[in-house]
């Protein structure tokens, strides 16, 4: 009786007697729900245009953040940086599709994967090599993000926002808003949506499936930067966020892989939900759920929803 | 000149259906395998505990893994936290039952694994592919946090590891500090050895053929009278009894005692790559991956000295890296099908030798 008490119960009353706390906690979910989200897109991007599970994406996050950081430190003005480090960014894609994509064309789709991971691994050797396996500090002031906090009295307590996390989720949600702009009206945004469809039926009208890919890893690799960014500037640019980004995954699969205001909810959903659990329920197991709840959520999910909520049926053609 | 079958005539079936039909092959495995328990004679103590232990034990671990994802075609990312239940669980039976046999226990600690990989693995029916693959990180990432954080698992030690106590065989210490690495070679040869045997008899009959069939495509094997849930459960069960042995040997048998970091996502990864470079589908790809992965950086962190350039130990650590993850996209344009195919090409090759075709 007890332990049902505590698990039914006591949360929510924790919840209706300190709702301020109940706010806060709130508030954090959805920024980290923000950032997740945001490495999904880069995830959702390369596999609506390509078809390939981009698992690099993490990395890329990391990388873009350490290219940042380690040419401002090299002297380099924290503008003129940004510019390079978009640069490298493009770079890459280009490498990526001239190097890794195009002798893998036609192969099955884990192969790709397979090839990403390689990838990965490569970034981190090189990255590691390149500027240093310790972690740093984000540039944010020289980039004039916003810093301190906002805090104001509401619901019987005080609820403290940071200005960078508002600064975060309005630079996300231009993004988003950018990005589905330049996929339903702009050329290239309906020539990356034929190539989803279909590789073979894009290529017989003429679109070059070389310049998307580039196109697409380029785009990917600038929301990685963004959310490089963001992320560094909330805690530190070091190669941990590699495994925190493999927290976009879940939230791709809640969202569906290829859709792109899925991404968004299912981002908000995991990371409110992972906030929530930890600080109501965590106690109750131990601590430390936020490991595994993505995960876990996702696994329940998949059972009675493989596609995602937004994601296209999947269709079984024999 | 030595690689020709002239002469060789099948005439049973069974003959003509051997695994290795050819009988230099015979030759050449029964010589690997007698040269493998020799080893210990060298008494070479870095080749016998840095190099070969855990190779062997990556190759059993990448069995397991080649069984589910090679052969069933289920992509996994669990791979670590398997071998994590069959480490803890086999800590756990040595603590209840200190008298028994510590290799028995090590194969008992398999059972535990498969249990918790078909608990896993019951998504499979409904999710293929990437997101089956999601779907294990999420027993990768649970089980993970279940070694930290349910004291129970390390019988409440303060450092919060399990230390592998010594236990003795017929008067002879086989684990714990001080325990000889010819021992411990031994016995994790014998096993390694025994159950790839036994897996080799599991893809090659009924079994085997029906993760074959699912793996090509389901929907077919279904329409076949290939029943889809319990296939999928049994190459989850089969694969993680492999991972968790192999996990059980990693640290008894190797480590000596070991923490839930050991079996993290990257142990999980390291399989993957092994599976992928050696070949999916294939046992001697295993081997070959395992080998490739594992004593390639060994390799390289020797090679620089030898040719005398200064490179401090995390920059080869950092060129280690790149190196692997460049192999990896090379071996997968080069060869998608694995390090085992090129054995087969070079094999063919040799059998014509020296005319091309």
């Amino acid at each position: 009786m007890g332990a049902l008490y505590q698990i039914f119960i006591d949360p929510f009353v924790q919840m209706g007697t300190a709702p301020d706390l109940f706010v806060q906690t709130l508030w954090e979910g959805l920024v980290a729900g923000v950032l997740y989200a945001l490495i999904a897109l880069g995830f959702v991007l390369i596999f609506k245009a390509s078809g390939v599970f981009n698992f690099a994406q993490g990395i890329m996050v990391v990388f873009a953040a350490l290219t940042l950081v380690g040419l401002h430190s090299a002297g380099v003005p924290a503008f003129l940086a940004l510019g390079l480090s978009i640069i490298v960014m493009f770079g890459l894609a280009f490498a990526v599709e001239r190097v890794v994509l195009r002798p893998l064309v036609n192969q099955p789709d884990i192969i790709l994967f397979m090839a990403t991971f390689g990838l990965t691994y490569f970034l981190i050797g090189f990255g590691e090599l390149v500027f240093g396996g310790d972690s740093k500090i984000m540039i944010a002031e020289e980039l004039y993000l916003p810093k301190g906090a906002i805090t104001f009295k509401a619901l019987g307590g005080i609820v403290s926002l940071q200005k960078l996390d508002i600064a975060a989720a309005i630079i996300a949600s231009i993004m988003v808003a950018g990005l589905s702009i330049f996929f339903s009206k702009t050329r290239i945004g309906r020539a990356l949506r034929a190539v989803a469809d279909s590789h073979r039926a894009a290529l017989s009208v003429g679109i070059s499936l070389e310049q998307i890919w580039v196109i697409v890893w380029f785009a990917a690799g600038l929301v990685a930067l963004v959310t490089g960014i963001m992320w560094g500037a909330r805690s530190e640019v070091s190669f941990a966020l590699e495994i925190i980004a493999l927290k976009a995954l879940p939230v791709l699969i809640l969202g569906g892989l290829t859709s792109v205001p899925g991404a968004i909810v299912g981002g908000l959903i995991i990371g409110i939900g992972e906030k929530l659990t930890e600080f109501y329920w965590g106690p109750l197991i131990g601590g430390g759920t936020d490991s595994w709840f993505a995960f876990v959520i996702a696994l329940v999910f998949l059972l009675f929803r493989p596609q995602g909520l937004f994601g296209e049926k999947i269709i079984e053609r024999v | 000149m030595l690689y020709r079958e002239a002469g060789q005539f099948k005439t049973t079936y069974a003959s003509d259906q051997a695994i290795f039909p050819i009988l230099q092959d015979r030759i050449g495995l029964g010589l690997i395998i007698v040269a493998a328990y020799l080893i210990p004679l060298t008494h070479n103590d870095f080749l016998i505990n840095a190099v070969m232990i855990p190779f062997l034990i990556f190759a059993l671990a990448s069995i397991g893994l080649n069984i589910l994802t090679g052969y069933t075609g289920l992509l996994s990312l669990g791979t670590g936290a398997f071998m994590g239940v069959g480490a803890y669980a086999c800590y756990k039976l040595t603590s209840y039952f200190p008298g028994v046999n510590i290799i028995i226990l090590i194969l008992c600690s398999g059972f535990f694994a498969a249990a918790v990989g078909v608990i896993f693995g019951l998504p499979s029916l409904r999710i293929k592919g990437f997101y089956l693959a999601i779907a294990t990180l999420a027993a990768q990432f649970f089980l993970e946090w279940a070694f930290v954080r349910i004291p129970w698992l390390y019988n409440y030690n303060v450092s919060g590891a399990i230390e592998v106590p010594q236990r003795e065989l017929l008067g002879i210490i086989v684990t714990g500090p001080r325990a000889t690495a010819e021992t411990r070679y031994l016995i994790v040869l014998t096993i390694v050895v025994a159950m790839t045997w036994v897996a080799s008899n599991i893809v090659h009959g009924r079994i085997g053929r029906m993760w074959m069939a699912v793996r090509d495509m389901d929907i077919a094997a279904e329409l076949m009278g290939i029943r889809l849930l319990p296939t999928k459960l049994l190459a989850f069960a089969v694969s993680s009894f492999y991972c968790g042995v192999a996990g059980a040997m990693l640290v008894f048998l190797w480590y000596g005692g070991a923490e839930s970091t050991v079996f993290s996502i990257n142990q999980s990864f390291f399989i993957l790559f092994m599976v992928i470079i050696g070949g999916l589908g294939s046992l001697l790809g295993a081997f070959l991956g395992a080998a490739l992965i594992y004593i390639l950086p060994i390799v390289l962190r020797f090679v620089p000295p030898q040719l005398g350039l200064p490179l401090n130990a995390a920059t080869v650590e950092h060129m280690t890296f790149m190196i692997t993850g460049a192999l990896i996209v090379l071996f997968l344009i080069a060869e998608p099908a694995g390090l085992a195919r090129l054995w087969q090409i070079g094999k063919q090759k040799l059998r014509v030798w020296p005319f091309p075709y």
